[in-house]
């Protein structure tokens, strides 16, 4: 793979006996495609689909858990995007991607170009905010959502820009 | 929630098999568009249940985090204690003692049966066979009887620490689980003969709900559902994690990937879990019960992926470590959440009482899917 | 004086005692099924209501009597009251022309233990069960909405294609005995020394899949039961008014009951009817066994019943049509032919 997409990757690296690839953005869906078909690591089972976010740098990581079914082996590839960059789908490489990446965009807000149907799916559709992303709080709630649809005054008292380490209310557990 | 115009509108119809539901296990919304009785799509609606797991996960440390993970998956919450243990231990470099991994491999298997159990009961009581529901309850009760007396509490246990396990196994629970594990493959065939060779079952089970290897893959079904298709893999044999490797077990496999194929496999899997713990329970190791590790845990920078074999599927956890006491990122990969994708597919031509029988094949627990 | 005992008193006690049996009979099936589902699923039932909880039917019966009795706004009033009772009566009427027993001399009058005995008795039966299915079509549309009419349209479906079934499966016994009456059928299986069922094993098998799918139970009740998206006929209903849709149903199942033992079984006959018994035992042969051994033989039916329903799952409706007219209809109409065929040799031989 290396020779094929020498322009796009970033590093190779194992930590703790698992394979990691980083690469970067531009063609993730012929990467992703590659990876799937090639026969030297055939990965033909998408395990997981995930995104870690750096607010340092201001980006997004995101992961994909790749496996073979014929050589048994896991394999993770990873790749960084800007907080507002969109990421090509890999729904048309393997299927389970479609949900996967469903809750990548209602947990962290990251764009999917040419997804077959990204809406959100855990929180309710007319959520507004990212919840795992890192300047949300923990305790955060959707204010204007909870008094539109449950009637209630949600009673909060944390704002959106609060991080957890920088809050002053928030208990810091003991060990 | 209807759109046809008159009673005889030979249009489609959408009609949602709302949240509250006797027949779909936990608050799940599932929009079926209709054409007379066959359906001609499913799109299920989920985060009935979201309470933010993976958010927990960010704030509280790796010890604490332990228990929240017990109420994703409640029906196995043991599974899901397992998993997270091991993928710590892992990311640490720590191995738990041999006598903490009997304990968690017993009780583990223990889980898989109950969960199976649980998964036959409601199955059936879907489609109409309600004496075997309680036919399974009673047996689970004398496996959450055991639990009980091990770590006190029955569905959410946290049995495991990080390390290894908490609480020595008390006295007679050999004895107490040699006695459940040997009268429990008669059970099984009394369970089979209610329902295996039942005319009304396999005409209710058989070519419903098919889905074949190659679409099982790529939809990322994992677990029985897989194992129903034709796929042999199992992560206990394939990945071998805890003490797996040490016993004899087989993977039941299916042929065609209908929902009586899944239920041959699930009813086979218990059988091969009583196997693994009549293996073990003879064989539990003495030693220390927890690793030697700081009590503050504190993991190196870096991410670790690692997953066992659910009762439902591929669990898997995914950790981002800083440095600190408290993960990054803390990700699940919940087996129910991807195999309910593939629903759509199963349920696609069928008609509407088939919709109900493959919810129940899927075995989901929308307290995984939701997190 | 003769006149009017003989045609209006006793026939009005006779009335009098079938019906107060008949209602206690379905009381108790509420208890039964409760305590059979229980046994069956290793647990014990109702047990707090009289000692082992005999006297739950009384206690439900008031409950459902004192529910607020609900009428939804736009259904129609009078119509939505009027199905319970026309699904229930149907049921009840049936009895008149069962056959408990032969005659026996009571004061010098012989009272002949049946309400009436029409010589046209099983064409009766079964246009008069036909009746009850009007009851659901009109209680699921007295109740102005979608998804009960669509499960009344279905039951009534159901009911109506076994109904084709149980029709011909019935034929053999009647070309066997010569007679629509239902008296004339039991005394000719006391001629003949041998239940009809001997003689006609696939007419009795065919006809009570037919009545169990008539009665709407399991393993053919998803009109009933698996009501996720069109809820049965009797969603809209409650208190007093659902309780005799309930009694309507197990009515029909004593009714289905007693028609397979009379039809099939030997009615009141004892077991080999024409064998002689030795000493005390003669006293099996009394007139008054008679409705003895009918109630033992409807009670071992009634059990079938509430067996199959607890341990079966339910076909799919359309599994369940497909039965009924690609499976049933066919044999029946084979055994009709088989039959009417060996009857013709017999008698010509004979």
């Amino acid at each position: 793979m290396k020779e094929k997409f020498s322009t796009q990757f970033v590093k190779a690296y194992s930590f703790l006996g698992q394979n990691n690839i980083e690469v970067k953005k531009a063609l993730i869906a012929e990467i992703l495609t590659f990876v799937r078909d090639n026969t030297i690591l055939p990965c033909n089972y998408l395990a997981d689909e995930t995104a870690v976010h750096w607010p340092k740098d201001e980006e997004f990581e995101i992961v994909y858990i790749l496996y073979s079914f014929s050589k048994n082996e896991y394999v993770r590839m990873k790749t960084r995007i800007k907080e507002w960059e969109t990421i090509e789908s890999a729904a048309g490489v393997w299927t389970t991607a479609d949900w996967l990446e469903r809750e990548v965009y209602d947990m962290f807000g990251v764009r999917y170009a040419n997804h077959p149907n990204l809406k959100r799916i855990l929180l309710p559709e007319d959520w507004v905010g990212f919840p795992l992303r890192k300047d949300y709080n923990v305790r955060l709630q959707d204010v204007e959502w909870v008094r539109k649809h449950l009637g209630i005054d949600s009673g909060q008292k944390y704002y959106v820009g609060e991080a957890r380490h920088e809050d002053p209310n928030y208990i810091t557990p003991t060990d | 929630m209807a759109q046809a115009e008159t009673l005889f509108d030979a249009s489609e119809l959408t009609v949602s098999m709302g949240p509250q539901h006797p027949s779909t296990h936990g608050v799940l919304q599932v929009k079926l568009k209709l054409d007379g009785e066959r359906v001609l799509d499913a799109e299920c609606v989920i985060g009935y249940l979201h309470r933010g797991v993976e958010k927990l996960g960010e704030v509280q440390t790796y010890g604490q985090f332990v228990p929240t993970l017990d109420r994703m998956d409640y029906i196995a919450a043991v599974s899901n204690c397992l998993g997270y243990c091991e993928t710590i231990e892992k990311l640490l470099g720590v191995t738990a003692p041999p006598r903490a991994q009997y304990i968690r491999l017993i009780m583990t298997e223990l889980n898989r049966i109950t969960s199976h159990l649980l998964w036959l009961g409601t199955h059936a009581i879907d489609l109409g066979a309600i004496t075997t529901f309680l036919y399974c309850f009673r047996e689970r009760e004398e496996i959450l009887k055991i639990f009980e007396n091990y770590c006190g509490a029955r569905l959410t246990t946290h049995m495991f620490r990080i390390g290894g396990t908490q609480y020595e196994l008390y006295e007679g629970f050999q004895d107490q689980v040699r006695t459940f594990i040997q009268d429990f493959p008669k059970k099984v065939d009394e369970y089979e003969t209610l329902l295996t060779e039942n005319r009304i079952w396999l005409d209710r089970t058989k070519n419903v709900g098919i889905i074949s290897a190659k679409d099982a893959i790529d939809l990322g079904l994992t677990g029985p559902s897989l194992r129903g298709s034709g796929v042999q893999w199992d992560l206990r044999k394939a990945k071998p994690y805890c003490v797996y490797s040490e016993f004899d077990f087989d993977i039941p496999v299916g042929e065609v990937g209908d929902t009586y194929d899944r239920y041959l496999v699930r009813m086979e899997e218990m059988r091969q879990s009583a196997r693994i713990v009549s293996q073990a329970i003879d064989k539990i190791p003495d030693g220390p019960l927890m690793a030697k590790m700081s009590k503050i845990i504190k993991p190196p920078v870096g991410d670790i992926y690692h997953s066992i074999e659910s009762p439902k599927g591929e669990l898997g956890y995914y950790i981002v470590s800083d440095g600190s006491t408290m993960a990054y990122r803390a990700r699940v990969r919940p087996p129910s959440f991807v195999n309910l994708q593939s629903l759509k597919k199963m349920v696609a031509g069928h008609m509407v009482a088939d919709v109900v029988a493959v919810i129940g094949t899927l075995d989901i627990v929308l307290g995984e899917i939701d997190r | 004086m003769d006149f009017v005992i003989d045609n209006i008193i006793i026939p009005l006690i006779k009335i009098g005692i079938v019906f107060g049996v008949l209602s206690g009979v379905v009381a108790l099936m509420t208890l039964a099924e409760r305590k059979v589902a229980a046994f069956i699923q290793v647990r014990l039932g109702p047990m707090r209501v009289g000692p082992h909880g005999i006297l739950q039917p009384l206690a439900d019966g008031v409950k459902l009597m004192l529910k607020e009795d609900i009428l939804p706004a736009k259904a129609d009033r009078w119509i939505f009251t009027l199905a319970p009772i026309i699904a229930l009566v149907p049921a009840f009427i049936v009895f008149a022309v069962i056959p408990f027993g032969s005659t026996f001399n009571l004061f010098g009058k012989t009272i002949a233990l049946r309400i009436t005995d029409l010589n046209i008795g099983l064409l009766y039966v079964l246009s008069i069960s036909s009746i009850g299915i009007l009851g659901i079509i009109l209680g699921g549309w007295a109740s102005n909405s979608k998804y009960p009419l669509m499960g009344a349209l279905r039951s009534a479906a159901q009911m109506v294609s076994y109904e084709v079934a149980l029709g011909f499966s019935i034929m053999g016994v009647l070309m066997i005995s010569g007679s629509l009456s239902l008296v004339e059928i039991v005394n000719k299986q006391k001629e003949f020394g041998w239940w009809f069922v001997f003689l006609q094993p696939l007419g009795f098998i065919l006809f009570f899949v037919c009545g169990i799918a008539e009665t709407n139970r399991a393993p053919f009740d998803l009109p009933e039961a698996e009501s996720e998206l069109v809820a049965g006929f009797h969603t809209e209903y409650s208190g007093f008014r659902f309780s005799l849709y309930f009694l309507a149903e197990y009515a029909n199942m004593i009714a289905v009951s007693a028609m397979a033992v009379t039809l099939f079984f030997g009615g009141w006959l004892r077991p080999f009817p024409n064998v002689a018994l030795p000493g005390f035992l003669g006293l099996l042969d009394a007139p008054l066994m008679g409705p003895v051994w009918f109630a033992i033989k409807v009670a071992i039916f009634l059990y079938c019943y509430l067996w199959f329903r607890w341990t079966w799952p339910r076909y799919r409706y359309d599994q369940l049509m497909k039965i009924g007219w690609q499976w049933l209809l066919p044999l029946a109409i084979a055994n009709l032919v088989a039959t009417a065929a060996i009857v013709l040799l017999f008698v010509r031989k004979g």
